[in-house]
């Protein structure tokens, strides 16, 4: 791994890093990428999982869900007319 | 005055009932320990302002002889379980302003029963710690030696409870962050079986591994909270409906000799020595009492934390990815979206936490995703499989709940690694879904509390408490 990796993943994951942070990044990875490493290679037998699974999808059924609007629109970081304001995407 | 250090909920129930005193007289008497340590220990990031209110309308019901199991019985809740109406931050900068818009089921479910929420305890940022120092809001202190820590990621809440700041508290267990802490302050914690309690409204780490877990200085009250909240939800969709729980629980076999099953090649090396005598000799005395007990071997099971440290970071990568600035919480503002994002995200997560999104992020990615993800889940199969296998001959699996007892603040800060492997007894029962249960064990050389843990099949709770109470009949 290097310090591209750490930009890229960073990017990806849209966190913003100075040049410490990715630094110190990087050896935690190195650090933390080594103890699991172990996982490429073991040996697995073939699972044969059992599985329990049962549907539980529901009928689309409205029902009445409280939760306040109100509070969910007060705690917009930016909102003009009840709407949550953003930047342009286009 | 009320002397909250042997205080059970069935004394509680058995004097609120009869008048001795009111929901307000306990509740103050809390409110007062509260003032008097909280500064030092950290347990409590909020007291709710409407604590003494709540009291009342307790008090109103037990006036006109009302009844049940958790009236009146204070609570103290992690700051990740949403309360509607109150502040919850999950330890983050992120939400530290973030008000809960609906509440958890959990809650709901201790308000109908008329229970009293205190407050909100602090935790490692996003559940993401073993020893309640990743905090964004200060690191949390072990009432029984206050140079250290009181584990994690639940510190607060097994504070509160061991700190007589609350009678019984509730926790989330995702890879050991009820029992760990339990282990280090002396309590009983249990992790109930994945899609016992609700997780509706509580914020995730992990969703294949999170659990609600309670706290309690008893098995008996960690019985009682659990029965108040173990219950199917449709509002979450890993709820397990009753049917199902009832068939798995029908196969458990009621024995009066337990068969209890020991991993001993799991712990050869890395368990501290004193850990490792208390263990034997906890192990000895069901021994003596008529209990077989077997040498178990869980090959798999041995990479269960690093397979853990696969699949909790990937999920987290995908968990936190909400936390962007833009609906709610921590926003910084910017030129256009991406520095919005990156902006809101770098400044409002601490490092423990961009370490997991990171580590996430690269485990899921083309390329790496079949080495390590794609056989992480493999292995957690394997694991799971094995434990149910060897649930065939045994009731009970036993490990140590912690290779150590308490470590000190600042110990293990620089090495994440060193500070993973806290919660190495602690990871199978999350990846493979049973209970497991942690119970006071003993004191070391130092004063500090040890334990031992107990781990069920699926929905056999009762077995858990069952063994729990043989154990504290064993040390009284």
């Amino acid at each position: 791994m290097d310090i591209k990796d750490v930009e890229n993943l960073a990017e990806l994951a849209k966190i913003d890093l100075n040049k410490d942070e990715k630094e110190q990044i990087l050896k935690d990875m190195e650090n933390i990428l080594k103890y699991v490493k172990i996982i490429e290679n073991i040996k697995i037998e073939q699972t044969n999982p059992k599985y329990n699974l049962y549907n539980i999808w529901r009928e689309d059924k409205i029902e009445p869900i409280e939760f306040s609007k109100d509070s969910i629109i007060r705690q917009f970081p930016d909102s003009q007319d009840g709407f949550l304001k953003v930047k342009k995407i286009l | 005055m009320i002397n909250l250090k042997n205080l059970t909920i069935t004394e509680t129930r058995k004097k609120l009932d009869a008048k001795e005193f009111s929901v307000v007289d306990l509740v103050s008497a809390y409110l007062d320990e509260i003032k008097n340590k909280n500064f030092e220990l950290n347990a409590y990031l909020e007291i709710y302002d409407d604590v003494l209110t709540q009291a009342k309308m307790a008090d109103e019901k037990i006036i006109k002889g009302e009844s049940y199991p958790l009236l009146g019985i204070p609570f103290a809740i992690k700051d990740n379980i949403l309360f509607e109406g109150h502040r919850v931050s999950a330890g983050s900068k992120i939400l530290e302003n973030y008000i809960a818009v609906y509440d958890s089921t959990v809650v709901k479910e201790l308000k109908k029963q008329g229970a009293i929420l205190i407050g909100r305890t602090n935790m490692d940022e996003f559940a993401m710690g073993s020893s309640t120092q990743t905090s964004a809001f200060g690191v949390s202190r072990n009432p029984y030696d206050i140079s250290r820590v009181p584990g994690g990621s639940s510190g607060g809440s097994a504070i509160a409870v061991a700190g007589n700041m609350a009678l019984v508290s509730l926790g989330t267990d995702t890879c050991g962050s009820v029992r760990q802490p339990a282990s280090f302050c002396g309590l009983v914690g249990l992790k109930p079986t994945y899609g016992a309690i609700s997780r509706n409204g509580i914020i995730a780490m992990g969703n294949s591994l999170d659990q609600v877990s309670p706290f309690g200085k008893n098995v008996y009250d960690v019985e009682i909270v659990f029965n108040a909240l173990s219950k199917y939800d449709p509002m979450d969709s890993t709820s397990v409906d009753d049917a199902k729980r009832k068939e798995f629980s029908s196969k458990l076999k009621t024995s009066i000799a337990f068969k209890i099953g020991v991993p001993w090649h799991l712990f050869e090396k890395g368990v501290d020595f004193e850990v490792m005598n208390n263990f034997k000799e906890s192990i000895k005395k069901f021994k003596d009492s008529g209990c077989e007990i077997v040498d178990i071997k869980l090959p798999y099971s041995k990479y269960s934390l690093e397979a853990y440290y696969i699949i909790m970071p990937a999920e987290v990568s995908t968990n936190l990815s909400r936390f962007d600035g833009m609906r709610y919480g921590f926003s910084e503002k910017g030129e256009n979206l991406r520095e919005i994002y990156m902006k809101s995200r770098g400044k409002g997560f601490g490092k423990e936490v961009r370490r997991r999104i990171l580590l996430g992020t690269y485990v899921l990615s083309h390329g790496y995703y079949d080495a390590y993800y794609n056989r992480a889940i493999k292995i957690r199969e394997k694991i799971k499989e094995e434990i149910i296998e060897v649930f065939k001959d045994v009731d009970f699996i036993a490990t140590p709940t912690t290779p150590t007892s308490a470590f000190k603040l600042g110990e293990k800060l620089n090495d994440p690694v060193a500070m993973y492997l806290c919660d190495i007894f602690a990871a199978p029962a999350n990846l493979a879904g049973i209970p497991a249960i942690a119970l006071p064990s003993g004191k070391d050389k130092k004063g500090l509390p040890l334990s031992i843990q107990f781990m069920a099949p699926h929905f056999c709770e009762n077995s858990l408490f069952e063994i729990g109470k043989k154990f504290e009949n064993f040390l009284k």
